[in-house]
């Protein structure tokens, strides 16, 4: 089977990022960026499926400016097979994304489609379910937890109650969780191996979607500072200050 | 037009956070539905009728919506969604699940997370971990939103008298088979909407250590919470996780206990009203939005605090 995974470049998620002075946005221009941290624990899973035997090819999918190439990049490095690259402006909204995907889908006949479960830019938690709703395949998300069979995976999702465990009909589309695994690093040589792999070019043309955006971003700014508190001395003046000034407790 | 809230409810009880996304629906428009899918779900859908600002409730109630599963709760409300301009559902995990799934079956862009109403086509949702807010415009004529429950306050469980209108719907089972669920008991009060919350990140060490947060967490009657690193190290259980992939709090008193302050934590705390910071580490960034912050070991502090919330309990009684 193959194994098609998405993954999203991303301000790093070390970086405390800045917002525009015109507040059109977040500042990107010379600002580290990296593979969005859940899509890094969809290539692993991959790998790691590929690696017991139960997946023949690893293709990852990027969206965006070319830059993005450099993602696709990585995960090559981490073990995938080949790319494939989709031209559009940065940022599209998520429903074009997944509207892109079920192109490259229907081009590459995958089983398992893998991804981060959100973003950690526009927060938006979408792509994965809108492309499993355009397909109409089963859908896994926020999974911990996965163990493929013949013609059905099965899988653990983290819900706010706490697990939930589903059998899914392949083919399914999953959205990976940060505590499904531990992403590997790329050994200098498959970096070196991974420069070969090769990157398929596509433009939104080729796969004749319309990314038209719907939804206008008007303004970006700073979320309310919170004002200064005070440090205490010891526990005796913490507790009288939340009992007696604060009225907490 | 109208507005459908998907409510979220477990067969025997509406979710409090359905009464928030009730409240911020009303900010749109008065006529409110509320639909409510389960099984032997009957005396959800009469609560139902009873909540202020609520006209209809639209009841589907079959054997095979036990289970909450995606793929077939999708397709019912698409078939709800002629008569309405905006579908919200809370953005819980059972929202994040369905909603977008409801959008691309309608051709719909989603708005999620949203922590303000500006009107009807505009809203506020925080982007980058809550570090930036962005205000966005929908183009189009329907509108797909999940909602903050913490953003809004709950719509109150009386005062309404709906109609109930009960309504069947066969849905496609062949995709996906329910196993089981794994539900966290606590006797404490739920993370989500505890007044108080105690968490406890990696500065504890071990899952030994970290029952003399719980210790505490008796004492003030709170919830208990924790850091992804707590959470990672296996100290305790990932329903535990405040922040950006976990649950976002906002108690009126959040007590951080050895937690540095990581961006994605912040995410999960920084609205609380009063936030206390206990680290060793002056430089923690977690001090940066404390009110009261205590540069201290915790393994001192602990059985400090604990002692003087005794006496306070005593002085109370």
């Amino acid at each position: 089977m193959k194994i098609l995974v998405a993954v999203k470049r991303v301000i790093d998620y070390n970086v405390q990022i800045r917002i525009k002075t015109d507040g059109s946005g977040v500042e990107t221009e010379n600002v580290k960026m990296s593979m969005n941290p859940p899509d890094e624990n969809a290539v692993e899973e991959a790998l790691r499926i590929k690696e017991a035997g139960k997946a023949e090819e690893i293709i990852i999918v990027s969206i965006g400016e070319e830059k993005s190439k450099e993602t696709i990049r990585t995960a090559l490095a981490m073990g995938a097979d080949r790319g494939i690259f989709v031209s559009t402006p940065a940022n599209i909204e998520p429903i074009n994304v997944a509207k892109i995907l079920q192109k490259i889908v229907e081009k590459e006949n995958p089983s398992i489609v893998l991804m981060g479960k959100q973003a950690i830019d526009d927060d938006c938690n979408q792509t994965g379910q809108m492309l499993s709703a355009l397909l109409g395949w089963s859908q896994g998300t926020f999974i911990s937890k996965i163990e493929v069979g013949d013609s059905s995976i099965s899988i653990t999702r983290e819900i706010d109650e706490g697990l939930e465990k589903l059998k899914l009909n392949l083919p399914s589309i999953i959205t990976c969780d940060l505590r499904l695994n531990e992403p590997r690093y790329a050994s200098l040589p498959n970096i070196m191996k991974a420069k070969k792999k090769p990157i398929e070019d596509l433009t939104k043309e080729d796969l004749g979607v319309d990314i038209t955006p719907r939804i206008k971003q008007l303004q970006v700014e700073e979320p309310p500072k919170r004002e200064k508190g005070i440090m205490v001395k010891d526990v005796a003046e913490l507790v009288q200050k939340l009992k007696n000034e604060a009225k907490v407790i | 037009m109208s507005i459908l809230v998907v409510a979220e409810n477990s067969n025997k009880e509406i979710k409090s956070s359905t009464l928030n996304s009730i409240n911020a629906a009303s900010k749109i428009n008065d006529d409110i539905h509320l639909v409510v899918i389960g099984n032997q779900c009957e005396e959800v859908a009469k609560k139902a009728a009873l909540i202020e600002k609520v006209k209809k409730v639209i009841h589907i109630d079959d054997p095979q919506y036990e289970n909450i599963i995606a793929e077939s709760i999708a397709p019912i409300i698409v078939s709800l969604s002629d008569k309405y301009t905006h579908i919200l559902a809370p953005a819980s995990t059972f929202g994040k699940n369905l909603m977008p799934r409801v959008a691309a079956l309608l051709d719909l862009s989603q708005i999620s997370d949203v922590i303000r109403i500006e009107n009807e086509d505009t809203f506020v949702r925080p982007i980058y971990a809550g570090n930036a807010f962005a205000t966005v415009q929908s183009t189009e004529n329907k509108k797909i939103i999940t909602i903050r429950p913490t953003s809004f306050d709950p719509a109150y469980s009386e005062g309404g008298n709906a109609n109930i209108e009960k309504v069947s719907f066969n849905a496609d089972q062949s995709l996906v088979e329910f196993i089981g669920r794994e539900e966290s008991k606590s006797e404490r009060p739920e993370l989500g909407t505890a007044r108080i919350v105690i968490s406890g990140g990696r500065g504890l060490q071990s899952a030994e250590n970290f029952s003399m947060i719980i210790e505490i967490a008796d004492k003030l009657n709170a919830a208990v919470g924790a850091s992804r690193a707590a959470v990672d190290a296996g100290y305790v259980s990932n329903d535990y996780q405040v922040g950006q992939t976990g649950k976002v709090v906002v108690p009126d008193l959040y007590i951080a206990i050895g937690i540095s302050g990581a961006i994605q934590h912040l995410a999960g705390m920084k609205e609380s009203k009063v936030i206390v910071a206990i680290n060793k580490d002056e430089e923690a960034p977690i001090f940066n939005v404390a009110d009261y912050g205590l540069h201290a070991d915790l393994f001192e502090v602990l059985p400090q605090l604990s002692a003087e919330l005794d006496k306070l309990n005593t002085i109370q009684k």
